[in-house]
């Protein structure tokens, strides 16, 4: 019953993501190509964090990184699909990298270590003008041509954006429900039984972070051409912060938490723009609210109700099986 | 009988105080061997350096005849050996058969095959022989977080036993656990013993389950061993008694 419920909330929910835009003007149609590209990034910090367990600050960069590959390549020629490649290569490197110092330091020093790092790419945006422009950034980033088709019109850049994260979305689900999102969730839960059980914790950390980065990436290069252009305030601290905050609100470590989490992220600031500056308040008292209520986020809300209904049930057969199991 | 696992003078020094000191012992093939001593005898440093969570300041371990030492945990988990914990260490979030599939699934292939192969790593039947071994048949679907404490305890054995290991050391298993589930617990411990062949080695407390499990004992008492032989002779020992009881 539960189950049927969920698959036809899951049916309304993509026939919504095909069928809504056709009606949608194009500020409309932005905001939610917005919506699929953080939601990328955000699936990759929640593999990072959320699964694994491991803190990290730099997603933004990551998405940086992408930005600026797809930026520099796509207006000397290279197609996105190239540019692509590389960014996911680049920021897989970069992010088994980065996970190095997680080897050593957990919880808020490696927040600190990865902060850091997005600080440090930031820098390297700002100053390196011969590669990314400096402080202009880089204007007019061509939107690719997909099976001789343009999609400059934002509908099929839309489009486009949509099936990059049902990809991503199913490449996700694959992982977290292989070996792999066991020995992930094992590194959160308890890495020191972990390693004793034969968990190459040292290997799946980096794993963690070098998938993670690299959707960071893939999300930077579907943002570029959505935007046109790409400069450096934008893959500041802020955006890093904003997308662990999609990750939290929305659920960690729960599959379809970074989805809530980036509608919630890209959607309230546009419902709240009446309330101008107090908008950042009244925002900022809505998360603290939910997480009070729901240290799990939202998807916490649903699985909450889910679980008491289950354990009903399940303690029901737990006093049966408890009276034979503690006698000798 | 030939010994399984060897230590060799092995020390163990924090700053200034040692903690384990030249301690040479050997477990044979198919005993179960009890460790017992005072409190801050060295029993867990001694254990951690075997297994290779703590580096041995000095001094050499072998399996097989094969040295150990500077190896890390994961990959001696893999030659078989395997441990508990003093403190229950379990997954609560998986379920108890997910607990028991991870405690396997990296014995066998590779990352690659792992990333693409099967979701249960074809070790979901294994997983429920042992639920059924260890008599936990209907909380297998269940979130491990959920069980008593009793019954995490049982699990916290069942996953050192999943992955079929030569050598299992239990630190402690009879910490914490009631009388009743004490006795299936020990009675568990006892038929994987002779079922599968596998050798133990015992950290304990509790000189009851040490005496009426253990079919050899080692005595430590400040880093060094000051004992060892059958239960009945170690327990007659004046050393030992002294060691226990004090002038």
């Amino acid at each position: 019953m539960m189950a049927r419920l969920n698959y036809a909330g899951l049916a309304i929910a993509i026939a919504f993501l095909i069928l809504a835009p056709l009606e949608f003007h194009r500020y409309g149609l932005y905001i939610l190509s917005q919506w699929a590209v953080m939601t990328i990034a955000a699936i990759g910090l929640n593999l990072t964090l959320g699964y694994a367990g491991q803190v990290s600050l730099a997603q933004g960069a990551f998405v940086g990184v992408g930005a600026y590959c797809a930026a520099i390549l796509t207006t000397h020629g290279w197609p996105l699909v190239g540019a692509a490649a590389l960014a996911l290569a680049l920021c897989f490197v970069i992010g088994w990298l980065l996970g190095y110092p997680a080897l050593r330091v957990q919880h808020h020093y490696l927040a600190f270590v990865t902060l850091a790092f997005s600080t440090l790419a930031f820098l390297v945006f700002r100053n390196e003008s011969w590669l990314t422009g400096g402080t202009e950034g880089i204007d007019g980033v061509p939107r690719p041509n997909l099976l001789g088709l343009s999609t400059t019109p934002h509908l099929r850049y839309y489009y486009f954006c949509l099936f990059v994260l049902a990809l991503v979305t199913v490449a996700m689900l694959g992982l977290v429900r292989s070996p792999w999102g066991r020995a992930f969730i094992a590194l959160r839960e308890n890495p020191l039984r972990a390693l004793s059980l034969g968990v190459d914790t040292r290997r799946y950390i980096l794993m963690a972070f070098a998938i993670g980065s690299a959707l960071g990436g893939l999300a930077g290069v579907l943002y570029a051409p959505l935007v046109g252009l790409v400069e450096p305030p934008a893959f500041t601290l802020t955006l890093s912060l904003n997308l662990l905050m999609m990750v939290i609100v929305g659920g960690s470590g729960y599959f379809l938490g970074p989805f809530l989490g980036a509608l919630v992220a890209v959607l309230l600031p546009e419902w709240l723009r009446g309330l101008e500056n107090y908008y950042l308040i009244f925002y900022a008292l809505l998360v603290m609210g939910l997480l009070i209520y729901s240290p799990t986020g939202l998807i916490g809300i649903a699985d909450r109700f889910l679980t008491a209904r289950r354990a009903r049930a399940a303690s029901a057969a737990r006093a049966a099986l408890g009276a034979s199991i503690e006698r000798p | 009988m030939a010994a399984v696992l060897e230590a060799f003078r092995v020390s163990k020094r924090f700053g200034g105080i040692t903690a384990v000191d030249g301690v040479s012992f050997e477990v044979r093939e198919g005993e179960i061997l009890g460790i017992i001593g005072p409190n801050g005898c060295g029993k867990s440093t001694l254990f951690n350096c075997l297994l290779g969570q703590l580096q041995p300041s000095a001094g050499e371990v072998r399996l097989d005849g094969r040295v150990t030492t500077g190896m890390r945990p994961c990959d001696l988990n893999r030659l078989g050996v395997s441990r508990t914990f003093q403190l229950l260490q379990i997954f609560p979030k998986l379920s108890v058969r997910e607990n028991l599939i991870l405690a396997a699934q990296e014995h066998k292939g590779t990352m690659l095959s792992r990333l693409f192969g099967p979701r249960d790593a074809g070790l979901s039947a294994a997983a429920d022989q042992m639920i059924a071994f260890f008599k936990l048949g209907p909380l297998a679907d269940e979130l491990a977080g959920g069980l008593s404490y009793g019954q995490q305890k049982l699990l916290d054995a069942a996953m050192a036993f999943m992955a079929g290991p030569r050598l299992v050391l239990l630190d402690e298993p009879a910490g914490g656990v009631n009388l009743t589930m004490l006795a299936s617990l020990k009675d568990r411990l006892k038929a994987f013993h002779l079922e599968r062949g596998a050798t133990f080695v015992v950290i304990e407390h509790n000189m009851d389950f040490v005496m009426s499990l253990c079919t050899r004992v080692l005595v430590l008492a400040e880093g060094r061993v000051l004992a060892e032989g059958l239960p009945a002779e170690v327990r007659a020992n004046p050393a030992v008694i002294e060691a226990y009881l004090g002038h």
